[in-house]
């Protein structure tokens, strides 16, 4: 498998710069993870790494070779779609040993299989190998394409948000496989998706992206724990992190338009305006509870419970663990923890980074 | 203010039985989600309580009257469908007026009425627009609007959220339970969300193969599911669920050496379902597993997840059985890594795999 790298790539369409500077590198068995809103500049970014766009500016490199010049074909790279792209009336076996065939392989039949079968292995679909791709389920048909594209082996996978158009169960359970075959064949993967859960759970790293700009780059850890902007921090986590204008008075920080007096956590030295950011699992229901919130709506998940609690004019959600005896309409008092607030300026730029 | 009830109600397509015959009571001011996969039929019992598809068989009575024949717009039912189907050459406050006029309503009337739900959906700053112009979640406010201004007896809502993105979906499902709340109408809201079902319903009634799974609140759904059905369909991911043989008490899972301890309160009640066969399944919820090193379950790390606020763990215990343990998101695990773990005793479940249904722990009587 090779590293990326991806250096000051710009591209236009008409009317639009679909990429503004875009740099970042992939390690060598890295999982990366290109996250971002619809028109991001997430396919295209992977559509230069594949050569299939041409960027105006800036250079790709594969092991600290310039690949600008080579065709797709010459790069080397297996690319996974959302529609997944099989040949409805092969085989799975035939689907799977179609790349493998091809003259440039120069590959015997007996080393095709070989190849072929352990793929199916891995994906779990060695028991479909003989069935037409078009008698098969939409999760078996896109473990198919993963399997056509491992059973290459490119020098880089790259996936373009493949698990989108499974229903929900089948695409837990394939992130889980997903996950487990890449960290066990240490493949060099980029993968792009609009889905935060998908991003923090199978990433290395991540880069965030919008309007062809990154963002942010880091480890699900530093997205989640040390949001670069309001728009990472808004990005990741669910229910979505509580964001308040808020201001500094006697040494304490308020909440606009409530009752909200906090203390100032060590180290803080904001402005006078500022945007306050909670995490929802760090609202904690207390009976000694320093701030107190009316409950406003429950929403039971199972194995938590979604609390909002309204103080003046604003609503915090606080994510509680399991089932509750809460009713709408109780008093409850809460405590915040206080290590792990977030302090954005107006502009929605963090103060803690 | 409504009160549903389906006797024997069913559908068929041709050869296709799209819903078979079903039972279901609406209480009044209950909202009441009908959740299930694409096909189960939950659209299908939808649409003929709306009058917009006839029943093969059975009846539909609301407040005690049979509206079955009915033609829709004799039933006093609003529809709010996934799509917004709002006029777009026409303004917020026309579209919003357009069902009032259809009925021939005084220009007075009109005003007040629509004064009192852009209110309601505080969405008063927007009557002058037209659709196209709207977010998303605003055109489903305005399409929300529409069918709330006929002061309807009951709303049926199909998959109102399924056009948003996640973000909306979070705060829209929050403001329709809050709407729900101020007005308590009767509702039936269809959705294969698990996670909206749970979030929104009073009630869940959960459809498989155009039969009826399990009804019963968020909390019965979650903790006491009827089958493995619903007891993988609720919850992201499902319950834990592992075949094993029964045997003096305890549990014997393939692979390692995975032996459980079956409870006590359990035994009775296992050994009279089974009935001689030893073959078994356990569930349990991610959340009640516990890592712990003198754990007398086993298994070893196959992924590792961050969610956020916490690491989901998914553990190989054999060669067909990954389970998935919630863990503290501070502590890191390596693949492969060998772990123990226990199982809460008053969060583990049976089922019978011949049946599929869940085993019944006799109640103790205090």
């Amino acid at each position: 498998m090779s590293d990326v790298e991806v250096k000051k790539i710009i591209k236009e369409f008409p009317g639009v710069k679909a990429l503004d500077e875009v740099s970042f590198d992939v390690k060598d068995g890295e999982f990366f993870v290109l996250l971002g809103p619809t028109g991001a500049g997430k396919t295209t970014t992977l559509r230069v790494i594949a050569g299939l766009t041409k960027q105006e500016q800036g250079s790709i490199f594969f092991d600290g070779e310039p690949v600008d010049d080579l065709t797709p074909a010459d790069r080397d790279v297996a690319f996974v779609f959302q529609q997944y792209s099989l040949y409805p009336t092969m085989s799975v076996y035939d689907n799977l040993a179609f790349p493998l065939r091809s003259p440039m392989r120069k590959m015997n039949e007996a080393e095709i299989k070989e190849q072929v079968e352990q793929a199916a292995e891995v994906l779990r679909i060695s028991q479909l190998l003989e069935r037409k791709c078009s008698h098969l389920s939409g999760g078996e048909m896109q473990r198919v394409s993963l399997g056509r594209a491992l059973v290459r082996e490119p020098r880089i996978f790259l996936m373009d948000e493949p698990l989108s158009n499974l229903d929900a169960k089948l695409r837990e359970t394939l992130r889980i496989e997903l996950q487990h075959i890449q960290k066990t064949q240490a493949s060099t993967t980029l993968f792009v998706t609009h889905d935060q859960i998908e991003a923090l759970t199978m990433a290395d790293r991540i880069a965030v992206l919008d309007h062809g700009k990154i963002i942010q780059i880091g480890t699900p850890d530093d997205i989640y724990d040390r949001p670069a902007t309001t728009f990472v921090a808004q990005l990741v986590g669910t229910p979505r992190i509580n964001l308040v204008k808020a201001g500094r008075e006697n040494g304490k920080l308020y909440v606009r338009n409530s009752s909200l007096y906090i203390s100032l956590p060590q180290g803080w030295d904001p402005p006078k305006e500022f945007l306050l950011g909670i995490r929802p699992e760090d609202i904690k229901p207390d009976n000694e509870g320093e701030f107190e919130g009316v409950l406003t709506l429950l929403e039971p998940l199972g194995v938590e419970t979604i609390l909002h609690l309204t103080s003046g004019d604003q609503t915090l959600l606080s994510l509680i663990p399991g089932m509750t005896g809460f009713k709408i309409g109780d008093k409850i008092k809460f405590n915040i923890t206080q290590e792990r607030l977030y302090c954005f300026d107006n502009h929605g730029k963090s103060l803690l980074c | 203010m409504a009160e549903i009830e389906l006797k024997q109600v069913e559908k068929k397509f041709g050869d296709l039985h799209a819903v078979k015959p079903l039972d279901l009571k609406i209480n009044d001011g209950e909202f009441i989600v009908l959740l299930g996969p694409s096909g189960c039929g939950k659209t299908t019992t939808l649409r003929m309580i709306s009058g917009l598809e006839t029943v093969t068989g059975g009846i539909i009575l609301l407040d005690g009257k049979n509206i079955t024949w009915l033609h829709p717009s004799e039933r006093n039912i609003a529809f709010v469908f996934q799509l917004y189907a709002l006029y777009p050459h026409l303004s917020v406050r026309q579209n919003i007026a357009f069902p009032l006029q259809a009925e021939g309503e005084s220009r007075d009337v009109i005003n007040q009425r629509v004064d009192e739900v852009v209110d309601l959906l505080r969405i008063r700053h927007l009557l002058n627009a037209r659709p196209g112009k709207l977010s998303g979640g605003d055109q489903q406010r305005v399409a929300l609007a529409r069918a709330l201004v006929r002061r309807p007896k009951a709303f049926l809502m199909d998959e109102p959220l399924g056009a948003l993105d996640a973000d909306f979906r979070e705060s829209m499902r929050a403001e329709i339970k809050q709407l729900h709340i101020d007005q308590n109408a009767t509702s039936i809201y269809v959705t294969h969300d698990q996670v909206e079902a749970m979030a929104m319903g009073d009630r869940i009634v959960v459809m498989s193969e155009a039969v009826i799974q399990q009804v019963g609140s968020p909390d019965e759904v979650y903790y006491k599911p009827a089958n493995l059905f619903v007891a993988n369909f609720i919850g992201s991911p499902g319950m834990n669920l592992v075949h094993g043989n029964y045997s003096d008490g305890e549990l014997i899972m393939p692979g390692m050496d995975n032996r459980y301890s079956i409870p006590e309160d359990w035994q009775q009640a296992l050994s009279e379902e089974l009935d001689g066969s030893k073959e078994l399944i356990i569930g349990f919820r991610p959340e009640s597993a516990h890592l712990s090193q003198d754990g007398n379950l086993t298994g070893t790390v196959y992924a590792v997840d961050l969610h956020g606020a916490y690491t989901m763990l998914h553990i190989n215990m054999n060669e067909n059985d990954i389970v998935h343990i919630r863990a503290d998101r501070m502590v890191k695990y390596a693949l492969g890594e060998k772990v123990r773990f226990n199982l809460d005793p008053e969060m583990v479940r049976f089922f019978n795999p011949k049946t599929e249904s869940a085993i019944r722990r006799r109640e103790v009587v205090q």
